[in-house]
């Protein structure tokens, strides 16, 4: 059984088609990376699979298991964690508060036991903090010692985008949705980040939803790449089947006789 | 929500030879006009009786000339940009400054004139009586008035002005010295009442009916001062330890402000009598809310303008269930038997309330809560329910709380003190607990960004749940401890007003902050009052909700984090200057990674 | 593809996990029975209302029409009142709360203007002309109120996060209304009798309408068309639009923000200084405190009819009008709840938490800039 699956999802957003009838599978231990032009649906289609949107139609099977219409806390509990396009930490929460944070969802201590502060809700806050330390060491050296109690919006870019991943890897999930890790990035940290992609499922075990321009990154992490455009599903494959494929060139660069422009 | 850090507003640069007319004109103009308001509104005749010294100064006319000191004090404040001084003031400041006096002085005399003149504008503004005409020139008529105030409100203004040449540590010292004054003069009630084991000190200070003589004022002000410039600023050092980023310094602050207050909570009661005892349970019962409010509106950030319902909640719980003629049942519980029944009965009034405005948009939020408390007050009145709340009646012969054999109720506020305070430290300790746990961290989250927080995992529903009953046990806390002191319940205790104060109580103290709403509550309640009880300066009467409202805008224009803040918000709203902290951080503290990094590859901000 | 072996715990536990993560939450359940609740009782409500008209009791056919109508006539005052809400909360995105204070300081210096033309005879002498005068007065105050409090406590704010100007128009809201204690006097002043065409009854295709509400509602219909010329055909309205979809496009595109900002208050203001017309043709008697629950009524008007929505406030200005003054009798009476009258406010409140439960964007849907919108 395919870890996560997608039927005939259709979302819309009033005229805009933005997913139409999409399937897609990944499996156990897979990286996928999914391409297309902009206004592609990419972003829209992570946002129906982690429960920010409802689908208008269609299936989303996460390990047999019908999520659609849950709430998104629901779903990560579930075991798919995101990050998102444009960086979204808490930024006036300090560097180890944003990943102890995604713990939350693994962690019970409520409120009588927070405030008797029993020895299981102490031992759990440690537990905490240490699982938050180590997720933060994963990352080098950059994310650790002093910047543990630096509020994230001190980070730079670079940072902040391995600390969203951090947060995400906090949730323990099976399933890591990741929106664009390199934009924005310079070469160098563009080298790093798919190299830190790979290490996230060799190293921790996560399956790996990766949407991304950056071709080398795409060549870099996949075993399969999946291609949207105008919200459809025009090619699936290897990175060479898909990098030949006459339809993406098309979508990429064009039709002759398309005056729609992009959805 | 993002925070967008408020950018300082780029100043031209000025010109320090020259005098500038068109400043000194809008700034002598608008200190006039808050001359003219602080007449015009009633304020000097409010505050006429209350002397700081007498027989030369009282209240009103040290706010009154409070117009022309500020306008004066404009002239010659050091402008810092980047922390370099732009210009150092000069002499001709103070010229500049005392002219704009005179401008500021001038318009008060004439709105004493058009008052005279046309006596007829009494039926429409009935506080512009020749009273105040005579109050506002000084008792010395129209035509003085002409010379006398423009003359004062210069000298006054260049008196401001001549201040900002000090050195700053001087300047701390007068600010001391002449705060100090004020604060005695102010709270000689409090003093009076303090020293009853040593007459000697109260009598020295107030020598004719609590105000203060030239000569205490004198000897006052030198004291404060000269300590002032003798013991470099502890004081300040606390406050902000308070609002520390480091843990530790933090910590240690808060255990000193803790002790502190801890002292003075089992003290000072005893020493007090009746009438102090009395504003300091007003204090803790505002305080309970406040600290509950603080869980929904500051950790949570859920605004909450009904939060006084779940206070209504636990006070008609309690009498309902306590007291003997309640309107329909009376199982007469002792209050003791009745409080989990209280907080299990606010708790489901949270769930109730809190379940409907789920999944509304933030700022619905406010409205639909501040319906809520108007329904439980209208529902409580109407007849509709008269048969179980009593309406217009309200419920009365509510038992007190039975402690040793011994009933607490409004006729022993030594105890009563004692049993609010003990609730006080309850919620401080719940609430500071939570804020330092998994539910904590899930309310920043959820406060800092609510689809993120979503999105990792925290069930927000839960969450907004968790505080919302939080919120409204503190609440009944507060709730029940009012219908046992007070003895009887009635819904004009319970009007959207107290919501409101609740508010600017968490917000003035620095939401987020349990000492900064401890704070909050004993400045505002104890000096202001509430809505219904009156505070230290009781002669504010009705216009302490003018003062309420004053004061709200000029934290939100300039500190809007609040008295003594939570780290967090500091941050928030400053984040500009945390950046900087943020890099001036790096060496001392990270000696292994900031080195060992390359700049060039992953530099900050 | 490497070492599946080293995946974390157990299949079958990760499974128990995921469906514990997705059960329906009772919260649904919850809202629900609200839907639910609220429809059986307004419908036995009003079955119950419906049964005691045929039976002749209670309120006659006429009786109802004139509740119809006087509900009406004030819910168009909350509705020209909401406007000033919606309209802020659409360019700036905060709630306005000291807009019943724009409002009331329209009712008051309106009630100096009256009364110096009572005195003088122009009220009964040329009573058209005297209330013109009322009005220009009214809108006048009123748009300089709003205008100051923005320039005084909302411009340094820009840009801050949106509670701090929300609880600065708290505050704004008390200083204001003490500020007109303190100079007014706490007491009740009595605009003088409306004048004598306005006394009587008007019959409307065979309705008998009370003239002062027939002109309330006249004249909410006169400025609602004036303001949709403004929005939609003036430079200045085009420009308050395009401010409300992105201040900073806007400012790109070469408009003066801050001057678009203020022309919203200022219309607001106006739409208030009218409403404070209308209250002194409905109401008569003014105090300091005369705008502050008319405020708070016209926020949630504008939140149910939908925020950012220029008809949607007056839609829901006039639906809160009727559910307040229609509602209490007819469901709650019909229920056989003795003291209806008492429970108006509540009745008003709970129709706007209905109304979210049902449709959380308001009746009419919200209309918000790209900032506000989630």
């Amino acid at each position: 059984m395919p870890l996560l699956e997608t039927r005939e999802l259709e979302k819309s957003f009033g005229g805009v088609k933005a997913i139409q009838g999409v399937d897609f599978t990944i499996e156990e231990g897979e990286i996928v990376s999914i391409i297309g032009p902009n206004g592609a649906g990419k972003t829209s289609f992570f946002n129906v699979i982690s429960g920010i949107f409802h689908p208008d139609a269609g299936q989303v099977l996460f390990d047999g298991l019908e999520i659609s219409g849950h709430t998104p806390s629901q779903i990560t509990t579930a075991g798919i964690a995101r990050t998102f396009q444009n960086v979204r930490l808490f930024p006036n929460l300090t560097v180890l508060e944003n990943v102890m944070v995604g713990q939350h969802c693994r962690t019970k201590a409520g409120v009588f036991r927070s405030v008797l502060r029993t020895p299981s809700q102490r031992r759990e806050e440690q537990e905490i903090e240490e699982k938050a330390k180590d997720i933060l060491s994963f990352f080098g050296s950059r994310l650790v010692g002093y910047r543990f109690n630096q509020p994230a919006f001190v980070l730079s870019y670079a940072n902040r985008r391995r600390l969203e991943i951090a947060r995400a890897m906090a949730t323990e999930p099976r399933l890591l949705l990741l929106d664009e890790p390199t934009a924005g990035m310079n070469p160098n940290e563009t080298v790093e980040m798919t190299e830190l992609i790979g290490r996230l499922r060799d190293e921790r075990g996560f399956t790996i939803v990766v949407i991304e321009h950056d071709m080398k990154v795409v060549q870099g992490v996949s075993d399969r790449v999946v291609v949207l455009d105008h919200g459809v599903k025009i090619a699936e494959g290897t990175y060479e089947e898909v990098s030949t494929n006459d339809a993406v060139i098309e979508a990429y660069l064009g039709r002759p006789a398309d005056l729609e422009g992009t959805a | 929500m993002t925070a967008v850090a408020t950018q300082p507003e780029a100043r031209a640069v000025r010109d320090p030879s020259r005098i500038e007319g068109r400043r000194v004109l809008k700034v002598g103009t608008l200190a006039g006009v808050a001359m003219i308001y602080v007449a015009a509104v009633g304020l000097l005749d409010t505050f006429n009786a209350r002397m700081i010294i007498s027989p030369i100064l009282s209240l009103a006319y040290l706010l009154f000339f409070a117009a022309p000191f500020l306008a004066g004090r404009v002239f010659t404040k050091r402008i810092e940009l980047e922390g370099i001084e732009t210009k150092p003031a000069t002499g001709a400041d103070v010229g500049a400054a005392a002219l704009a006096g005179l401008i500021a002085g001038l318009m008060p005399a004439l709105f004493a004139w058009a008052v005279n003149t046309f006596p007829d504008l009494r039926s429409t503004f009935p506080g512009w009586s020749p009273q105040m005409v005579d109050l506002l020139t000084l008792g010395r008529g129209v035509a003085a008035a002409f010379l006398l105030l423009p003359g004062i409100s210069a000298a006054v203004a260049a008196l401001g002005a001549a201040t900002g040449l000090l050195s700053k540590r001087v300047q701390k010292a007068l600010a001391a010295g002449t705060f100090t004054v004020i604060g005695l003069a102010l709270f000689s009630v409090v003093v009076d009442d303090f020293f009853d084991w040593f007459k000697a000190l109260p009598d020295f200070l107030y020598p004719n009916a609590g105000a203060m003589s030239i000569l205490s004022a004198a000897v006052s002000f030198v004291v404060a001062a000269g300590l002032a410039l003798l013991l470099p600023g502890r004081v300040p050092k606390f406050t902000t330890g308070l609002a520390s980023e480091d843990g530790a310094t933090r910590r240690r602050s808060t255990l000193i402000g803790a002790v502190i207050i801890l002292v003075i909570v089992l003290l000072v009661p005893r020493f007090l009598g009746g009438i102090l005892n009395e504003l300091l349970i007003n204090v803790g019962f505002f305080a309970l809310m406040a600290l509950g409010l603080n869980v929904v509106v500051g950790y949570a950030g859920l605004l909450d303008l009904g939060y006084v319902a779940f206070f209504a909640v636990g006070a008609y719980a309690t009498g309902v269930l306590t007291s003997p003629i309640s309107p329909t049942w009376d199982p007469m519980l002792s209050w003791w038997q009745a409080f989990p029944i209280v907080l299990a009965l606010a708790a489901l009034a949270g769930l109730f309330v809190g379940t409907p405005v789920l999944r509304m948009r933030g700022d619905y939020l406010a409205i639909v809560t501040l319906g809520f408390g108007e329904i439980v007050r209208l529902l409580l009145l109407s007849d509709w329910l008269s048969p179980y709340f009593g309406g217009a009646q309200g419920i009365r012969n509510i038992p007190g709380i039975p402690i040793f054999g011994q009933e607490v109720n409004v006729t022993t506020p030594v105890l009563m003190v004692y049993m609010v305070m003990a609730f006080v430290a309850l919620a401080a300790f719940i609430s500071w607990r939570l804020e330092h746990s998994r539910i904590g961290r899930a309310w920043a989250a959820m406060r800092e960004d609510e689809d993120v927080a979503e999105a990792v995992g925290v069930d927000t529903v839960k969450a907004k749940l968790t505080a919302f009953i939080t919120g409204a046990v503190i609440a009944s806390f507060a709730g029940a401890l009012f219908a046992a002191k007070v003895g009887s319940v009635f819904t004009n205790s319970f009007e959207i007003l107290v919501s409101i104060v609740i508010l600017v109580i968490v917000i003035v103290g620095g939401m987020g902050n349990i000492v900064g709403v401890l704070v909050g509550a004993v400045v505002l309640i104890g000096v202001l009052g509430g809505p219904n009880q009156p505070g230290l300066l009781q002669e504010l009467g009705e216009y302490k909700l003018l003062f309420y409202g004053a004061l709200l805008v000029f934290m939100m224009l300039k500190r809007p984090e609040g008295l003594l803040p939570s780290r967090r918000r500091q941050q928030e709203l400053h984040q500009d200057e945390f950046l900087q902290d943020a890099w001036l951080d790096r060496s001392p503290m990270a000696p292994g990674p900031s080195v060992a990094e390359p700049r060039g590859k992953d530099y900050e901000f | 593809m490497t070492t599946l072996d080293e995946l974390p715990p157990a299949v079958e536990e990760e499974k128990a996990r995921e469906r514990r993560a997705l059960r329906i939450t009772w919260v649904d359940l919850f809202l629900w029975g609200i839907r639910v609740a609220a429809i059986i009782v307004i419908l036995w409500g009003l079955i119950g209302s419906i049964q005691a008209f045929l039976a002749g009791e209670g309120l006659s056919a006429q009786g109802w029409r004139d509740l119809i109508i006087s509900s009406l006539a004030q819910g168009c005052m909350y509705g020209l009142l909401a406007l000033g809400y919606s309209m802020v909360y659409g360019v700036l995105g905060f709630i306005n709360f000291a807009h019943g204070e724009v409002f009331m300081s329209g009712t008051m210096v309106g009630f100096i203007a009256a009364n110096a033309m009572f005195e003088n005879g122009l009220w009964t002498a040329n009573p058209f002309l005297a209330l013109f005068i009322v009005l220009i007065v009214a809108m006048v105050t009123s748009t300089l109120t709003a205008v100051i409090i923005e320039r005084v406590a909302y411009r340094p704010l820009r840009g801050a996060p949106r509670l701090i100007p929300l609880i600065t128009s708290i505050g704004m809201s008390f200083f204001v209304q003490y500020t007109f204690a303190g100079l007014f006097g706490v007491g009740f002043s009595t605009y003088p009798q409306a004048p004598e065409i306005l006394a009587g009854s008007l019959n409307i295709l065979g309705l008998q309408v009370r003239t002062t509400q027939a002109a309330v509602i006249l004249i909410a219909i006169l400025s609602m068309i004036g303001l949709w010329y403004f929005v939609t055909k003036t430079r200045t309205g085009r420009a308050i639009r395009a401010v409300a979809e992105d201040k900073e496009i806007a400012g790109l595109m070469g408009i003066n923000v801050d001057r678009a900002i203020v022309s919203v208050f200022a219309v607001g203001g106006a739409m208030a200084g009218v409403a404070a017309l209308m209250w002194s043709l409905l109401f008569r008697s003014v105090n300091f405190f005369t705008g502050f629950f008319p405020g708070i009524k016209a926020f949630t008007a504008a939140v149910l009819g939908g925020i950012g929505n220029i008809a949607g406030a007056m839609g829901g200005g006039v639906l809160l009008g009727l559910f307040e003054g229609v509602g209490p009798l007819l469901i709650l009476g019909g229920l056989g709840i003795p003291g209806v009258s008492q429970l108006k406010d509540a009745v008003a409140f709970v129709a706007l938490v209905l109304v979210l439960v049902f449709r959380p964007s308001g009746l009419f849907g919200e209309r918000l800039g790209s900032e506000d919108r989630v």
